[in-house]
């Protein structure tokens, strides 16, 4: 079947896509292989690599910051995600009525998502700060400081977001809420597909507003929801600048903040451990990879495929 | 009659309900950059007394336009302060930034619309396959090709220079191949059948008739890779070791770490230059990001 005409189709094909087949090769291909290989050596950079077989993970295993990260990541995706989940498709739901002034609204919420992370982490530490913070100005205006007090047996109690061990994962997952407007528009997005004739059936069957969100949209946006999990605790575990930015060197009050991006460049970029950030990059790929299969299978009974 | 006024009547406090509950959220949402706006063109002691200030306080007797046009004044000092920094070079991580975003922006709309060019409308066997490749990619997540990519440059001896932020831009990345090519495909192919009557090929045909239709697209991937040029920390974190080649949130947190936390009005302000260009092509472009189009091609 290798005609000179069927060969130059296949070239032709090719050369188009040359210039990402070039960087897929060079950019990735390339350093994966690098990687793996990497990850089964020890590799100080300045040293050639020498091959040491599986201890690098055998390492990872004992090692006891390697838990905490992954400890500190776990607790931030799993809180993080379900909270932002929920948040954005309610504002999709509120901004998908016809209100006044519902476009800007809309644009009110989704323009903090453009905000760079150097400039909203440093927003939030002037906003988390412990006395002339906003938050905690506001706080003390509306008495929540009083009672915050009557839990730990004071008068007066006003959370020291960035500085205690116990505050600063409320204060990142806080934080991250502020960015919901970008899912909440592709679920906007999805819940104006939804056919209307949905709704009206479910009308006539005397549903209210709750039970037309629950029974009709919900459904009918299942698989924007599923595809919005995965990628948003894709992005948890990845979770890097902002706590590296708020803190500097050190995870943050108690390595509370040390997450495990966070831990992969310390090895690789401060202690020139290439192959033992190789080796972490594996397991956290593996991590994810596990978490995606996970919310794959949990979600099986979950979402509708609309015929089309 | 009654049933149906009633209805009427729960369906206007719903809404009601829900228009109350959106705008405290919207507030809520656009406080945190109001109160960057204001604390930047406070004084200092303004800022860190214990007093809540949005705006400067006026001279006794003074009233909300004396607040304003301290306010003013307190901006033209605090602005020029920032940006003429003697440590932090502003000016020069700014114009680093551009270098950047521009290489990059260039090279990735012309390698990316080509890219998808050779997925969408020239036919060949291994296609397909080669497409899912592209969509793979899209799973790899950087800090898995960060330790090698790192080597890869500093035995270059690219490591410290910028070209490690733009020239992988020109080839293509695995998002904007896949959404150009869910676009040119949706073009009509007579197009294509007329112009080969002309005596086109696939270059004129790209030229002539994909490209022109698909400004919009292009425009968008410029845009959104404008902005992650502009946004991105950990490249340049990772890859630029020499203070004189650093972007500006690289310089944005210099900036923060050099002063310590302290002069928030100074801070606020330094954050604010860095939103500002962002506010305005957001501005300018809404429709198109509050139409969710970063995932269209989903859909299918």
């Amino acid at each position: 079947m290798s005609t000179p005409n069927a060969i130059k189709r296949e070239l032709t094909g090719i050369a188009w896509i040359s210039p990402w087949l070039f960087g897929f090769l060079a950019f990735m291909v390339l350093p994966i292989g690098m990687s793996i290989y990497y990850s089964l050596t020890d590799y100080p950079v300045i040293e050639a690599p020498l091959f040491v077989g599986l201890d690098n993970f055998a390492e990872l295993m004992r090692d006891e910051i390697f838990w905490l990260s992954v400890r500190n990541t776990v607790i931030y995706a799993v809180v993080s995600v379900p909270i932002t989940t929920a948040l954005s498709i309610g504002l999709a739901a509120l901004v998908n009525q016809k209100l006044p002034g519902v476009g800007f609204f809309k644009a009110a919420i989704f323009v903090p998502t453009l905000v760079p992370l150097v400039a909203s982490a440093m927003i939030w530490m002037w906003l988390f700060n412990g006395e002339l913070g906003l938050i905690n100005r506001g706080v003390m205006l509306i008495g929540l400081d009083h009672v915050l007090g009557f839990f730990v047996g004071e008068s007066s109690y006003v959370p020291a977001w960035l500085t205690s061990a116990s505050w600063v994962m409320v204060a990142l997952v806080l934080m991250i809420c502020w960015s919901v407007g970008h899912p909440m528009v592709i679920y906007l997005a999805a819940m104006q597909d939804v056919p209307r004739s949905l709704y009206e059936a479910a009308e006539i069957d005397g549903a209210g507003p709750v039970r037309r969100l629950w029974n009709v949209t919900l459904p009918g946006i299942s698989p924007v929801i599923l595809f919005n999990v995965i990628t948003a605790t894709i992005g948890a575990w990845q979770i890097f600048a902002v706590p590296y930015i708020m803190f500097g060197d050190g995870g943050g009050p108690g390595r509370a903040a040390y997450f495990y991006t966070w831990y992969l460049y310390d090895n690789a970029f401060r202690f020139q451990r290439m192959g033992y950030a190789s080796a972490l990059a594996w397991v956290q790929f593996l991590i994810i990879l596990f978490f995606t299969a996970i919310i794959m299978l949990a979600s099986r009974r979950l979402v509708h495929y609309r015929a089309t | 009659m009654a049933t149906m006024r009633t209805q009427r009547v729960s369906r206007l406090a719903g809404k009601s309900a829900s228009f109350v509950v959106l705008a405290a959220l919207a507030a809520l949402f656009i406080l945190p950059l109001l109160w960057m706006m204001a604390t930047s063109m406070l004084p200092i002691d303004q800022a860190l007394s214990s007093e809540l200030r949005f705006l400067p306080k006026p001279e006794e007797g003074g009233g909300l336009v004396e607040s304003v046009e301290l306010a003013a004044a307190q901006a033209a000092e605090n602005y020029p302060t920032v940006w003429n920094d003697p440590i932090v070079t502003f000016p020069l991580y700014l114009r680093n930034t551009l270098i950047v975003a521009g290489l990059s922006v260039i090279g990735m709309v012309l390698s990316s619309a080509i890219a998808a060019y050779g997925f969408a409308r020239v036919r060949w066997r291994y296609r397909e396959r080669f497409f899912w490749l592209v969509l793979a990619t899209m799973m790899i997540p950087f800090p898995v090709l960060m330790v090698p990519l790192f080597m890869i440059f500093s035995e270059l001896g690219w490591v410290g220079t910028l070209r490690p932020l733009w020239v992988p831009a020109w080839f293509a990345n695995g998002f904007n191949v896949f959404m150009l090519r869910q676009f040119f495909r949706a073009i009509p192919q007579d197009l294509d059948e007329a112009a080969r009557i002309d005596g086109c090929g696939h270059i004129g045909i790209f030229r002539h008739i994909i490209v022109p239709l698909s400004l919009a697209p292009l425009g968008l991937v410029a845009v959104f890779h404008f902005m992650f040029v502009w946004n991105d920390f950990l490249g340049p974190l990772v890859f630029l070791t020499d203070q004189s080649k650093f972007t500006l949130a690289l310089g944005l947190q210099l900036y923060q770490s050099q002063s310590g936390s302290t002069p928030w009005n100074l801070l606020m302000a330094a954050s604010t230059m860095m939103v500002l260009p962002v506010l305005l092509v957001f501005i300018l472009l809404q429709d198109s990001f509050l139409r969710g189009g970063s995932t269209e091609g989903l859909k299918e």
